[in-house]
């Protein structure tokens, strides 16, 4: 059975629509990201789900029972805030007490649930203190503590590691994956930030332009981009466009040819490619090796080198003016403005139609 | 810090030092200098040690007028600062109308007292006023708000609440939009009821602004005067004289200088006690929640 099922949601502030039906259904247990920019409709969207904003039209559904009438403290669903929404007058035992004194929840429950969640989370030693006295991460503990006593069928998430530093954004983001394991609820999270959703999520629904553009896994999001905004969007450095057409050499699997008349021989099924003949190559900073001058499918310029240790990200300008992002090695000896020879693996390249929509190989490689 | 830097600092805070010691801390110590005199306000001046204190406090009068300032600002302080904050609460929302409102209610305080004093007779004059109309016309006898001893009281407060209205109202309102609305929807998704929110996120967040209302109304209340003087000049029999109108009376009635003036700064130290215990009462609270 599904957990939380969204049918058709439709939201507009005045003349602008923010989300233009919207449908999801999201499994037991299973953690969900809404992934997309700043107006994409996410934030919107998730706080509909948790009764803060109300749909113009639309249903709601949670674990069998429609919610989208309920108040939010009724639908068993508790939120995480971007901004953790603690009560700053209330020591963190108190916040985390509230909820539950208002549900009625026996006192010695509530003491058993708070010190469980507590011991948790590492926050026991904070129980009597409050917000004001801790730390980013410790409030970000607390808002996380706030909600698990309330044992929802629903955590939702709202950008929860956008406040925290690098290096602890990294440590809470494992653990977070290790509390989902723990907690018997399905889980949203709201991010713009792609690698949160990518090591996090189960499925992640990519939003953009009040609609959902995606709803997979973080490797199909990624190996099989529906449109050139997911392809776009996901993946860092993002993939490089390079306009081609559609060469009518190929047989089965189809053949394009770029600017400068070099052909690139595709692993998509000629036949999907309906009608069309220019396309755009999608083509991940991986799918393009560096080589020696001459050697490789076409020759560039070195723009920006990026040494990121492991590996080396080489910013190039082919000849016609149009660039594309490729990948050397760690030791590359590469140098702005260098000469160099690009290989260009087609087995893994993408095509993307004039209305957007993405081709890919049948198996990814 | 280097000596430069710290003459620096001194220079920027000088003009404030300066002009606060010349017509603040100066006059403090020129007062308690001529209460030791009996003195006139054209500079006559005969040294008479403590004895304008001792006076003072063997003078009925003098403990009326105490008696009489206390009672107004125990009527108007806790009143004016429940009916502000039920103001800004029910006037904290972006509409058009709570915009007019606001300013209705805020537009009290520009007035002058005179004007506030002449609007109030035309209330509660017992002859022609609006109440003893509406009394006449329901066939009850009209009260005598501005010459029965009973009455003045309540009537210099219920003008001063009216008068008062629109600072703490603003000040409650700032308060307010303090609160993020975050910390409402956290509370809505806490299943707290609008009571339970009112009492345990929006009265907690406001406790600054009420001490800090308190306090101010407190210090403004000990010191009233205009009202009193205007509406029954402290009548009938000094039954609604307050303190202040009491040194007026002395200094520009009969004349004795430094008798008022004795008044004047234990009124003073009156208000500044009161005040700096508020303030201790209220934030030693805050370090024991600490």
């Amino acid at each position: 059975m599904a957990s939380l099922s969204l049918i058709d949601v439709h939201k507009r502030y005045g003349s602008t629509a923010v989300l233009d039906g919207v449908s999801l259904e999201m499994e037991k247990k299973e953690f969900i990201a809404f992934l997309g920019p700043s107006g994409s409709g996410k934030s919107t969207l998730l706080r509909i789900i948790a009764g803060l904003e109300t749909a113009d039209s639309g249903e709601v559904w949670l674990d069998g029972r429609r919610i989208d009438g309920l108040t939010p403290g009724d639908r068993g669903v508790a939120l995480v805030f971007q901004q953790y929404a603690l009560y700053p007058h209330m020591t963190v035992r108190e916040n985390m007490a509230f909820g539950l004194r208002n549900a009625k929840v026996p006192a010695s429950e509530i003491t058993t649930r708070i010190e469980q969640a507590a011991r948790t989370l590492e926050i026991d030693q904070l129980l009597d203190r409050k917000p004001g006295q801790l730390s980013g991460g410790q409030r970000q503990r607390v808002a996380i503590g706030r909600a698990i006593v309330k044992a929802p069928k629903l955590f939702l998430l709202d950008e929860p590691l956008s406040n925290l530093d690098a290096a602890l954004r990294n440590r809470t983001r494992v653990e977070l994956a290790q509390l989902r394991q723990r907690v018997d609820a399905a889980v949203i999270m709201v991010t713009h930030d792609q690698a949160e959703a990518m090591t996090l999520a189960d499925r992640i629904v990519v939003m953009s332009d009040r609609s959902i553009q995606q709803v997979g896994t973080p490797m199909e999001i990624y190996d099989r981009p529906a449109n050139r905004f997911v392809a776009g969007f996901v993946g860092s450095p993002a993939m490089t466009m390079l306009p081609v057409t559609l060469d009518p050499s190929g047989n089965a699997d189809a053949i394009v040819r770029l600017g400068n008349g070099t052909l690139i021989a595709t692993q998509i099924k000629r036949e999907e490619l309906t009608g069309e003949t220019s396309f755009d190559l999608g083509l991940r900073p991986e799918s393009v090796t560096v080589a020696a001058v001459g050697a490789g499918t076409l020759d560039a310029e070195a723009v920006i080198v990026e040494r990121l240790g492991d590996r080396t990200l080489v910013y190039a300008r082919l000849d016609d003016g149009s660039e594309i992002t490729a990948v050397d090695r760690g030791d590359s000896k590469l140098h702005m403005g260098d000469r160099l020879g690009l290989l260009i693996d087609g087995r893994s390249a993408h095509l993307f139609g004039s209305d957007g929509s993405g081709y890919h190989a049948e198996q990814t490689i | 810090m280097t000596r430069h830097d710290r003459f620096g600092g001194f220079a920027f805070v000088l003009p404030f030092v300066g002009f606060y010691s010349f017509l603040l801390i100066l006059p403090f110590f020129m007062g308690l200098w001529i209460s030791l005199h009996r003195a006139d306000l054209f500079g006559a001046r005969k040294w008479v040690g403590l004895d304008n204190y001792v006076r003072l406090f063997g003078d009925p009068v003098f403990y009326q007028a105490m008696g009489t300032t206390f009672t107004l600002a125990l009527l108007i302080v806790p009143a004016l600062t429940v009916i502000t904050l039920l103001l800004a609460l029910a006037l904290n929302r972006a509409t058009r109308s709570a915009a007019i409102f606001r300013g209705l209610f805020f537009s009290s305080s520009v007035l002058s007292v005179t004007i506030v004093t002449l609007i109030w007779r035309f209330v509660l004059t017992p002859d022609a006023g609006l109440i003893a109309k509406v009394f006449t016309a329901v066939g009850l006898e009209p009260i005598p708000f501005l010459s029965h001893p009973d009455w003045t009281i309540p009537a210099i407060a219920i003008t001063t609440i009216w008068w008062g209205l629109g600072l703490p109202m603003m000040l409650f309102l700032a308060g307010l939009q303090q609160i993020p609305q975050d910390m409402y929807e956290a509370a809505a998704l806490d299943r707290a009821s609008r009571w339970t929110t009112f009492f345990r996120i929006t009265l907690p967040s406001l406790r600054r602004t009420t001490i800090l209302v308190v306090m101010l109304q407190t210090a403004a209340q000990l010191q009233i005067f205009g009202q009193a003087q205007l509406l029954t000049s402290g009548g009938p029999s000094g039954s609604s004289r307050p303190i202040v109108l009491y040194i007026y009376e002395i200094a520009f009635g009969r004349w004795e200088l430094g008798y008022a003036v004795a008044a004047a700064e234990v009124l003073f130290l009156l208000v500044l006690v009161l005040t700096l215990a508020q303030y201790w009462l209220s934030t030693r609270k805050e370090d024991a929640i600490r």
